[in-house]
């Protein structure tokens, strides 16, 4: 690992000031001079890898806003301070009953450890375990634009199906993010430009041709909290994943749904999958597909093809369009039986 | 999953409770990189990042001027030194720095030591290459590698097995199969990092490092060094994992320890995780061609098993598993050959049932698709070829219980429920599958001194060079003791791990309990000797009992007749505080120079097929029950049943445990485990336990091991068979063959992922 600087800001007007002062305004967050850092679950590692390599940390965990740490509900929307870890969002009693969608999203990600670490916004700022990225000496668009891409031709089993460029396939892993581009979320954010709201769906970028630029987030801009609205939809939600082991492994294909019936008939369905796209992945075509139609196995998979109709595989990871097709229906059909 | 140890049955040790266990679990047990070192200095490595080439120039300026840098030892600083044997106790032939031929991705092409990690570290990453490369052959049909016979290369496979005339009896068989297999490149990954800490005092070296060989270590390392082996100490008193992997000395020891003597202070290097997939050994791919000819009853008449291994380019290691999957069976005729193929690669090297695990999942995955051809339930079919003697060189095995083994696994398992039909089973969403296989295992002994003291007032030390690398060793060592001196396991110690101890073969070919204990047993019985004669002789307290049989219970020695003295009085007639007894145990059928060769640190191995008078083989069975989601095709295993028999069982407890810890591991081998190779460029990827999978406690349900009761005196003096790499093969054919069963898919290359499932 590089020497660093390490300061511990406790406001989080003092944390802005702080990362404006060495970075130009347009600079990347992930590639500034000056990061944040939170659970440090994903930095740190990449730190110690030589794939991040800030001259200053900003240790946001000793702000002293109470807000930042607090789960607030009220009618019809969840508030989550950025500061709150995933364990506790996931044990979350109002949060599990009033959405299970977004507990499960956070039960099912990482380990126990790993999950009183991380907090929520560093976990929907997670940078992708793409293998080729993770380590400096391969070609990598993401990490060295410019250099190329070697997970294009090389073991891409892992890597995304929706959502690439011809410069970067590196799947977006984390599941939080799923629940929350399907429920509509909003992040909020302060910043040198003042405080602003960014609905989550545009808070990540397609890779396009510059890969290395993930979010809408100026360098100088801090989360501070994440607000879920609460719709008729939000209690008959569910997450799938599916992946190599029963536990602590990334989805090699998730589904995040949301349901309002009428009787056996979808009146809403908001849909996010996960594991196969290079962002957090709204699927608004499968949406329309069940908006109105009784939800049996036929329309099930229709909306599912709608859903993969874009899916471009590359060497490895074909199996991914059936499994994530089929992992669509499957969660659609449990979220229609739950009992609510 | 949480089940009492095992209640022995005949011919069955007690659970004995570890005697590291608290250690352990409290974290007090020191592994070699914890061993407290004053002024220590610290070494990272630096790597190539090519497969392929020359090293035309290292560029270490930049890493020089990192504050703390003490020093940077590169090309031209082991000069001074031999260069690496490949071989029983080194793991390649290539002198990382002896030579600026780049072998392999991750070869060393430095080590930075400094103050701190950290510095050491930073450091290490400034550290840059010229390289002048070469395009680099991956694997099995890369373009340029080298493929040879195997036979011969390597003390593994003397000559490929054969009986009979396969070529005649295959082609006249009603029923066949000829299909291939294969297993992928696995990495051992014991928590454990890998770790040399160094230090000289004067001319003394000693090293703490995790190792299975302390004894052939100590000899190899002052070869390299050139330095008298009385001056070289080898120290690992706990070992976190090793399965083979520590077996071998890797070209790092010399390496830090040079580096040492330049620095003149310790200097303690621990390998990263990435950087151990390279500078380690590991399981290299495996490919197999297996035909089996049948008649219509189910007797096979044929059997050919062709296997194909990747080795590096330099060594010619094997593993070559058809000498157990040629003797498995009453094939009638056999004809067995194995490849090598060189490739731009590090060396592989043993790895958990190094021969076994491949060849024979290779094997009983074949032996499930005969049954399926021949429509016979796969329990039958094996029983149906259960031979009287083994169909390579006719012997017969010195015992054999997998009839049993299968009997009672089956039993516990429910095999009866299960219908035949494929894809027939289910529950709800998720089709089941079940499926199962044969377990065998050689059992080998080696040459082994041992020396054991006891106190007059009652306390026990054994002292072994042998190693503790989770297996129980040291804690079955102890009970042998105890129970051959009558005295509790609370009075006994036992120290092990450490070459200035009498010598212990490697700790690998699960040879450790049957040849540490035969020696314990020798060194105990010249203890009771001499305590019996005191306490018969005239003036002893069991005086006139000369006739009677003696043992020793309980602090006391045992007429007999009944009359008995305390240990305490018998040491008062002789008038000594302490007995102390050094014993060298040779296994049966061992050449002249086998002692000799044990202080050289090169025991040789007997049993398994190389005794004259017999064969000798572990047996076990294994049935599993697969769980496939009918959408979405993941694969669960809720439960595993393993039936072993295995000799003597010295302790419950511990080969329950071993035997559990390689089902596991076989599970894992079967779903999950696999190294990813680039091959443009013959690169691992996948460096990290986050992306080189093992099963997780939640895969783990239930599982059930039975210990079968077996008595082999023939083995050696202690009747005991090893086990601890048993466990783990046949596992990964007998979750293929539930899998085939659930959904009629047969999967031949591992591991099988949902990829295999889904369509
Ligand atoms: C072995 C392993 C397995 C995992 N498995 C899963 C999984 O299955 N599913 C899953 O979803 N995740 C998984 N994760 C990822 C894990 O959830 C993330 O590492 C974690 O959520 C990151 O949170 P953190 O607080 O530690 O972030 P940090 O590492 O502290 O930060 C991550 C990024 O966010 C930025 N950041 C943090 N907070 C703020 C803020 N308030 N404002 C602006 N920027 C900020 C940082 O600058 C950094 O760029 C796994 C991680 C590991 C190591
Ligand atoms: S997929 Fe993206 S992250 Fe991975 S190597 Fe290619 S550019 Fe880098």
């Amino acid at each position: 690992m590089r020497p660093f600087l390490y300061e511990r800001p406790t406001s989080v007007s003092a944390a802005i000031a702080m990362a404006s002062r060495l970075d130009a305004r347009n600079v990347a967050p992930t590639q500034a001079k000056t990061q944040f850092i939170a659970g440090g679950t994903n930095l740190a590692d990449y730190m110690k890898l030589g794939v991040a390599q800030p001259e200053r940390l900003l240790d946001l965990n000793e702000l002293t806003e109470p807000a930042l740490r607090q789960i607030k509900t009220d009618d019809d929307t969840i508030r989550f301070g950025a500061l709150v870890r995933m364990g506790e969002a996931a044990d979350n009693n109002d949060v599990r009953r009033r959405c299970p969608l977004l507990a499960d999203s956070l039960k099912f990600a990482a380990s126990g450890q790993l999950r009183n670490m991380a907090s929520l916004a560093g976990n929907v700022l997670q940078r992708t375990r793409c293998e080729y990225f993770r380590e400096t000496s391969w070609p990598c668009n993401k990490r060295e634009p410019g250099s190329g891409c070697a997970a294009m031709q090389g073991v891409n089993r892992q890597h995304a199906v929706l959502g690439t460029s011809d410069a970067c396939i590196a799947t977006y892993h984390g599941d939080f993010a799923q629940a929350l581009i399907a429920l509509d979320a909003v992040v909020e954010v302060e910043g040198q430009r003042g405080p602003r709201k960014i609905p989550f769906a545009s808070l990540h970028r397609l890779p396009g041709d510059t890969p290395n630029i993930e979010t809408d987030l100026a360098a100088d801009e801090v989360i501070v909290a994440i607000e879920v609205p609460l719709d008729p939809w939000s209690r008959r939600s569910r997450y799938l994943k599916i992946r190599d082991r029963e536990s602590y492994a990334f989805a090699l294909a998730s589904a995040a749904v949301a349901l309002e019936m009428d009787g056996n008939t979808v009146r809403q369905a908001r849909i996010a999958l996960g594991g196969v796209a290079t962002v957090p992945w709204r699927a608004r075509a499968a949406e329309d597909a069940l908006r109105g139609n009784v939800l049996d196995d036929k329309i099930a998979a229709a909306a599912a093809e709608a859903a993969f109709a874009d899916a471009r595989p590359r060497e490895h990871n074909a199996f991914k369009i059936p499994l994530g097709k089929r992992t669509l229906v499957r969660a659609l059909l449990e979220t229609r039986d739950m009992k609510v | 999953m949480n089940q009492a140890a095992p209640v022995p049955k005949e011919n069955q040790g007690e659970p004995v409770v570890r005697i590291d266990g608290r250690l352990k679990v409290t974290g007090q047990a020191s592994y070699p990189a914890d061993i407290a070192t004053a002024n220590v200095a610290y070494g990272v490595l630096a790597t190539s990042s090519i497969a392929r080439g020359k090293v035309s120039k290292v560029h270490t300026e930049e890493a020089r001027a990192v504050p703390g840098v003490l020093d940077i030892v590169t090309y031209g600083d082991m000069d001074e030194t031999d260069t690496p044997k490949f071989g029983n106790t080194g793991a390649s032939s290539i002198g990382p720095l002896h030579d600026k031929t780049i072998f392999h991705e991750g070869q060393i092409i430095a080590l930075v030591v400094a103050e701190t990690f950290e510095a050491a570290e930073e450091a290490s990453m400034l550290i840059r290459a010229d390289y002048e490369d070469e395009p680099p052959s991956a694997s099995f049909d890369s373009k340029g590698v080298k493929v040879e016979p195997a036979a011969g290369k390597s003390p593994m496979l003397q000559e490929d097995v054969k009986a009979g005339d396969f070529d005649a009896a295959y082609a006249s068989a009603a029923v066949k199969i000829d299909q291939k297999y294969s297993t992928p490149t696995q990495h051992h990954n014991p928590i454990e990092l890998f770790s040399t800490t160094a230090m000289w005092q004067g001319h003394q070296l000693t090293i703490h490092e995790p190792s299975q060989n302390v004894t052939g270590w100590k000899i190899e390392l002052a070869r390299q060094l050139k330095i008298d082996p009385a001056n070289v100490r080898i120290v690992s008193p706990y070992v976190g994992g090793a399965f083979g992997s520590k077996g071998p000395m890797t070209a790092r020891t010399a390496i830090v320890a040079v580096a040492a003597r330049r620095v003149g202070r310790p200097v303690r290097c621990v390998v990263s995780r990435m950087q151990a997939f390279n500078t380690q050994t590991y399981r290299a791919e495996t490919r197999h061609r297996i035909r089996i000819g049948a008649g219509k009853d189910g007797r096979i008449t044929a059997f050919g098993h062709e296997g194909w291994e990747v080795t590096s380019r330099p060594d010619p290691y094997v593993v070559g598993g058809t000498s157990a999957t040629g003797r498995m069976y009453n094939y009638g005729s056999v004809l067995t050959h194995v490849s090598i193929v060189h490739a731009d690669r590090n060396t592989p090297g043993y790895m958990r049932s190094p021969p076994e695990t491949p060849y024979v999942y290779a094997l009983e995955n074949a032996m499930d698709e005969m049954a399926v051809a021949l429509g016979m339930d796969p329990v039958e079919f094996r029983r149906i070829n259960e031979p009287e003697k083994e169909p390579i060189g006719g012997k017969p095995f010195s015992s054999r219980s997998l009839v049993k083994c299968y009997d009672q696994a089956a039993e516990a398992f429910g095999w009866s429920k299960r219908d035949a039909a494929v894809g027939s089973m289910r529950d709800g969403d998720w089709l089941v599958g079940m499926g199962c296989a044969t377990a065998i295992y050689p059992t080998a002994s080696a040459p082994c001194a041992a020396r054991v003291r006891l106190t007059s007032d009652g306390q026990v030390r054994v002292q072994c060079g042998s190693h503790e690398i989770g297996t129980g060793v040291r804690t079955v060592a102890g009970q042998m003791a105890a129970e051959r001196l009558g005295i509790g396991m609370d009075k006994v110690s036992v120290e092990m791990g450490d070459s200035a101890l009498p010598p212990a073969p490697v700790s690998g070919g699960s040879i450790s309990t049957a040849s540490v204990c035969s020696a314990v047993l020798k060194a105990c019985d010249a203890v009771r000797a001499k305590l019996f004669a005191a306490a018969v002789a005239r003036d002893g307290p069991l005086a006139g009992s000369g006739n009677a049989k003696l043992d020793m219970e309980q602090e006391k020695i045992v007429a007999s007749g009944g009359k008995s003295a305390k240990l305490s009085d018998v040491f008062k007639v002789m008038q000594v505080g302490a007995i102390e007894e050094y014993a060298e145990f040779a296994p049966k059928g061992s050449t002249p120079e086998a002692l000799k060769k044990l202080y050289a640190g090169q025991a040789e191995f007997h049993g398994g097929d190389q005794d004259k008078d017999s064969v000798k083989y572990a047996f076990g069975a294994e049935f599993v029950e697969v769980r496939i989601n009918s959408y979405t095709r993941e694969i669960r295993v809720p439960r595993i049943v393993g039936a072993f028999a295995a000799g003597r069982i010295m302790n419950t407890r511990t080969a329950r445990s071993q035997l559990m810890g390689g089902m596991i591991w076989g599970i894992g081998q079967a779903l999950h485990e696999a190294t990813e190779i680039d091959r443009r460029n013959a690169r691992y990827v996948n460096r990290d336990l986050q992306d080189y999978l093992v099963p997780v406690n939640a895969d783990i349900k239930q599982v059930d091991v039975i210990l079968v009761p077996e008595v082999d005196l023939d083995v050696n003096p202690a009747g005991v068979k090893g086990l601890g790499e048993l466990g783990n093969v046949g596992t990964a054919a007998a979750v293929a063959s539930a899998v085939y069963h659930a959904t009629g898919k047969r999967i031949r290359d591992l591991p099988i992922r949902i990829d295999n499932l889904i369509s």
